[in-house]
């Protein structure tokens, strides 16, 4: 259920077995849990911990540290509107009351048919093209109140859906490593030769 | 600035030597020793939150920062996560020293709320004593302060109040890298970071009282102890734990006359400061209404409460009776409870009575003469370079042996190879793991011993063989048997005999074991069903819960004329005595207890015995001059002086200032050595699964039941299969199965569990809700049992 599936569940040990330590492909769990269920489950996470041979703690710790990492549920289409400094500045707190009234949910909210989900968000690093927000970490810049209507019935027409895929998903296209290119899971500790492609030449 | 320059001096450097400078003194610091340890030797206390000397460290508190001169002039640096370097110039109290710790400790303040006076911790808390020592005295910040719910109960034994929290990381530490469980971890970040276990999930390790001793501030707080005393009230005595022969070093606190908490004391050999929850916690019972308190003895109306004369004198005639017919008539069972002192009492009682059955072990332990093997300290164990486990679960049953023997295979100071029929808390550390089922053992030791791996791996240093029972429902011989196949492989292995019962090496060594001959527990209690014995002295023993054939104590308990018990409470087996002594508990007397590996160590009296109860030793004395058999000691210092004076093993102790802090190890004699003559096999029949029975930390022990804490963790007994055994029986998991052996039979849900080995069947010794006892009763070398479902 809200356990990784069964292709998860194969990608997932296949991902494992890129690390020499089976805890460090947690992140890359973690990512392919929100994928699957657009937030991290307790399930998941229980499950993560028996994949990875942490206890669920130790999983729950890891994930909580990250902002971009939900565990309740969140809408297909994520809205965070920046209110740092410069968009401010440039009208992001009206955007944002705007926004709550277009939506019918006060920020944080998720509007009762599960679609989105709208949140404040710190400087998201794009000063210059202020009011910016993002929807599912795509940019959106120079954001009118208009801008926001039409971004919000677009999202609902499903006339983005090619640009903007639904909370979770962070990549259309998923990493394939042909066997022949695997550089294999080997421990820091095992490494005693310099890597390939300094040639001998580097002095380290 | 000093450098020993050993070219002038002419003497021989020690490698290890590392010159530093300390506030202007010149000392000798060890290599890779760390500034704060090498100023705490040069007594230049250097203020620390997280920094924990038994773990690793992580600079996580910032609040040790001390100057340390550069070419470039004073640099402030962390002086737990910092090495000592040759010619260090290290200054801890300078203005500017001065002036980073109390901004660090501003800043831990910030968040923290000022309640002290309503906090557990108060007065004895390293924050509360800091701020004063290192503190600004005065804080710049007005905001409010961070608010969380508190406290929350994390487990049953802790509480978490998660504002007083300075995320020191000592406890998620300890639970992750002393533990081993990771059940606590810090989650969120920045401003809201704080520690947490997984929702619904609590922290339930066996070693969570170590947190609440080691939290730098009242942020962990155990529930026994809340708002029970002040520290500045608290009195204290340093004393040994007797909850398992591990004897870890502990700190025995009361408060108006009554115990109100155990903290670990750190030594060296035996237990780093740690205790396990047990042991802990289990002062409760010493407490607990239900003690003792007045002697009984059986009138038509049951057992009545009546006056120590009578009761001795009652008791006297019943020996007297008994012993008139002959001295084996008489018989004592136990003795594992109380102090060397206590046991050597009785053994001397018993001698002048001519009383040869005794036995301080209870039919669950190892022939005695595993004691005069070749022996191991824990250190020794812990050093040597293969371990071989044959031996229960230790985490269940001697948790500070498992945190030491984990520490040191984590380390790679070790490698373990255990032989097992069931998963233990060390398998995940173990270098090799051989499965056996019960019977076979030392046919499979002999055969992995074997393989040029392994014997390139035993040739590599000391072997040391940790040698226990293993399994309940399996006949001693077999471990003995696996132990001689490691000699045969290693004859320079040494043994740690690792026998539970709290002090069972003493006991044993002061005399309660069988003499010339006369048999162990399981043919005194064999003897007493078949009418030989009259009259039973049971000495702090529960037969009822303790003998794994509880059948054949009942019997006995039928056949048995007169049964006289002395103990603390009443139990399931001297419900029905005759006369019941009250004895004192720990922490009620004093005396020496000898732990596992042969130390002796002290034990204090901390508060008055309840009512009337008085110590083992002097139940003997007084018993034996109502008999006429007066053994002629009057004081504690007599008998202990008599105790060495008499027995070689002791005479090590003589200087009873020894037995303080580290304690002494016994007096060793020639080891005896032993080797594979026959080895016995005993084969399965492949529809039935061998039963291993085996105990856990937690069960029906009266000093578990009468703990408030820890009763409410007593889980209810199941039976445990590896999973692909549920498919061959046809059940569900949870279901109730029958388990049935050569004519009996018990009812009891079945449990897959992949720590169990395939082809064995594990039950939890004396946990609630089934009896066990019809699949113990069998006798037989091991017990075949067979599952089926109940239709």
């Amino acid at each position: 259920m809200s356990r990784l599936n069964e292709t998860n569940t194969k990608l997932a040990r296949e991902i494992i077995s890129r690390y020499p330590r089976p805890k460090s492909a947690l992140i890359p769990l973690l990512h392919i849990s929100q994928e699957q269920n657009g937030y991290i489950t307790r399930e998941a996470m229980q499950h993560l911990g028996e994949l990875v041979g942490v206890t669920s703690a130790e999983v729950y710790g890891t994930a909580t540290f990250y902002e971009m990492f939900k565990f309740e549920p969140v809408g297909k289409y994520l809205i965070n509107i920046c209110g740092t400094m410069s968009c401010a500045l440039m009208g992001a707190h009206e955007l944002m009351q705007h926004a709550e009234k277009k939506l019918g949910v006060k920020a944080g909210g998720t509007t009762p048919d599960g679609v989105f989900t709208l949140a404040h968000a710190e400087c998201q690093a794009a000063c210059t093209e202020a009011p910016t927000l993002q929807v599912n970490y795509r940019y959106r810049l120079r954001v009118t109140p208009a801008d926001f209507d039409k971004l919000v019935d677009d999202l609902k027409d499903g006339k983005l859906g090619d640009e903007i895929p639904q909370h979770g998903v962070l990549a259309k296209v998923r990493q394939v490593i042909a066997p022949e290119r695997e550089v294999g899971a080997k421990a820091p500790e095992d490494v005693n030769d310099a890597p390939a492609w300094l040639d001998g030449k580097a002095a380290l | 600035m000093t450098i020993v320059d050993p070219a002038k001096t002419g003497e021989v450097a020690d490698p290890n030597a590392v010159n530093i400078t300390i506030n202007g003194k010149p000392t000798v610091a060890r290599k890779g020793e760390l500034i704060i340890a090498a100023a705490d030797r040069t007594e230049d206390f250097i203020p620390r939150f997280c920094y924990h000397p038994r773990m690793p460290s992580v600079g996580m508190c910032r609040q040790c920062l001390v100057e340390v001169e550069t070419p470039r002039g004073p640099k402030m640096v962390v002086s737990c996560v910092t090495p000592v370097a040759e010619g260090q110039v290290v200054r801890t109290a300078t203005d500017s020293v001065k002036k980073a710790q109390e901004g660090m400790l501003e800043l831990l303040l910030a968040n923290h709320p000022l309640d002290c006076p309503v906090c557990d911790k108060g007065g004895e808390c390293p924050l509360q004593d800091q701020a004063f020592s290192h503190g600004p005295g005065e804080s710049r910040f007005v905001e409010e302060k961070r608010h969380y719910e508190k406290p929350i109960a994390i487990s049953d034994i802790v509480y978490l109040d998660r504002e007083r929290c300075i995320l020191c990381d000592r406890c998620t530490r300890f639970a992750d890298e002393v533990a081993g469980d990771a059940l606590i971890s810090f989650i969120s970040r920045g401003n809201d970071t704080q520690v947490m276990t997984f929702p619904d999930e609590p922290f339930s390790s066996y070693f969570s009282g170590n947190t609440v001793q080691i939290c730098p501030v009242g942020a962990l707080t155990a529930k026994s102890y809340r708002f029970k005393a002040r520290p500045w009230d608290l009195d204290q005595t340093e004393s040994t734990c007797t909850s398992c022969s591990v004897g870890c070093r502990t700190v025995v606190q009361s408060s108006r006359d009554e115990l109100v908490r155990y903290q670990g004391v750190d030594i060296d050999p035996v237990n780093w400061g740690w205790l396990c929850d047990r042991g802990r916690y289990n002062f409760e019972s010493v407490n607990s209404p239900d003690r003792l308190t007045k002697p009984l003895v059986k009138t038509d109306a049951g057992l009545e409460a009546t006056s120590w004369s009578v009761a001795l004198e009652n008791a006297a005639r019943m020996i007297r009776l008994a012993l008139a017919k002959g001295p084996r008539s008489v018989a004592i069972l136990g003795g594992a409870r109380g102090t060397n002192e206590d046991a050597f009492a009785w053994a001397m009682l018993a001698d002048k009575l001519g009383i040869d059955q005794r036995d301080a072990q209870l039919g669950d332990g190892l022939n005695p003469e595993v004691f005069n093997l070749n022996q191991a300290t824990i250190d020794e164990a812990c050093a040597a370079s293969t371990i071989i486990l044959l031996a229960p679960d230790l985490k269940e049953e001697l948790p500070v042996l498992y945190l030491r023997l984990r520490d040191s295979a984590q380390k790679r100071k070790s490698r373990i190879i255990e032989f097992s029929a069931h998963d233990s808390g060390l398998t995940p550390h173990a270098w090799r793991t051989f499965d056996y089922e019960p019977g076979n053992q030392a046919r499979v030791v002999r055969d992995a011993l074997s393989t040029d791996e392994i014997r390139e791996q035993l040739s590599r240093g000391q072997v040391v063989v940790v040698l226990g029972r293993a399994n309940l429902a399996e006949n001693e011989m077999f471990a003995l048997q696996a132990a001689a196949a490691v000699f045969d492989a290693a004859p320079n292995a040494k043994v740690l005999p690792v026998l539970r019962r709290g002090n069972v090496r003493g006991a044993v060594v002061a005399g309660l074991t069988p003499q010339n001959d006369s048999g162990d527990a399981i043919d005194i209690l064999r003897s007493a069903a078949a009418g030989k014995i009259d009259c039973l002295v049971l000495l702090g023993a529960d037969p009822i819960s303790d003998v794994a054939d509880a059948g054949i104590v009942q019997r006995a308990f039928a056949q048995v004329k007169n049964l006289i018990s002395i103990d603390t409470m009443l139990t399931g087996s001297n419900r029905n005595a005759d006369v019941v002594l009250p004895a004192a508990a720990y922490g009620e007397k004093s005396g020496t207890t000898t732990n596992l590996e042969g130390r002796i160590s002290n034990l204090s009296q901390k508060i008055t015995p309840r009512g009337t109860s008085r110590p083992d030793w002097m139940i003997a004395t007084e018993l034996g001059i109502a008999l006429g058999a007066d053994i002629g000691v009057s004081s504690l210092e007599q008998l202990n002086q008599k105790l060495v004076a008499t027995i070689g093993a002791f005479s090590s102790s003589k200087d009873p200032r020894s037995t303080r802090g580290d304690g002494v190890l016994m007096t060793r004699e020639t080891p005896v050595s032993i080797s594979s003559s026959s080895v016995k096999v005993l084969e399965r029949n492949a529809y039935n699964l061998r039963l291993v029975v085996s105990r856990t930390m937690y069960d029906r022990a009266q000093s578990t039941l009468a703990s408030p804490s820890l009763v409410g963790i007593v889980n209810d007994a199941a039976i445990h299969v590896h999973p692909s055994e549920l498919a061959r029986i046809g059940v569900a998991e949870g279901t109730t199965v029958r388990v049935g052996a050569e004519g009996t039979s018990i009812v009891a849900p079945i449990k897959a569990n992949n720590r169990v080995h395939r082809g064995v069947a594990w039950l939890p010794f004396n946990h609630t809700g089934v009896d066990i006892n019809p699949l113990l009763n069998i006798v037989g070398d091991v017990t075949d049992v067979r599952i089926e479902p109940i239709k």
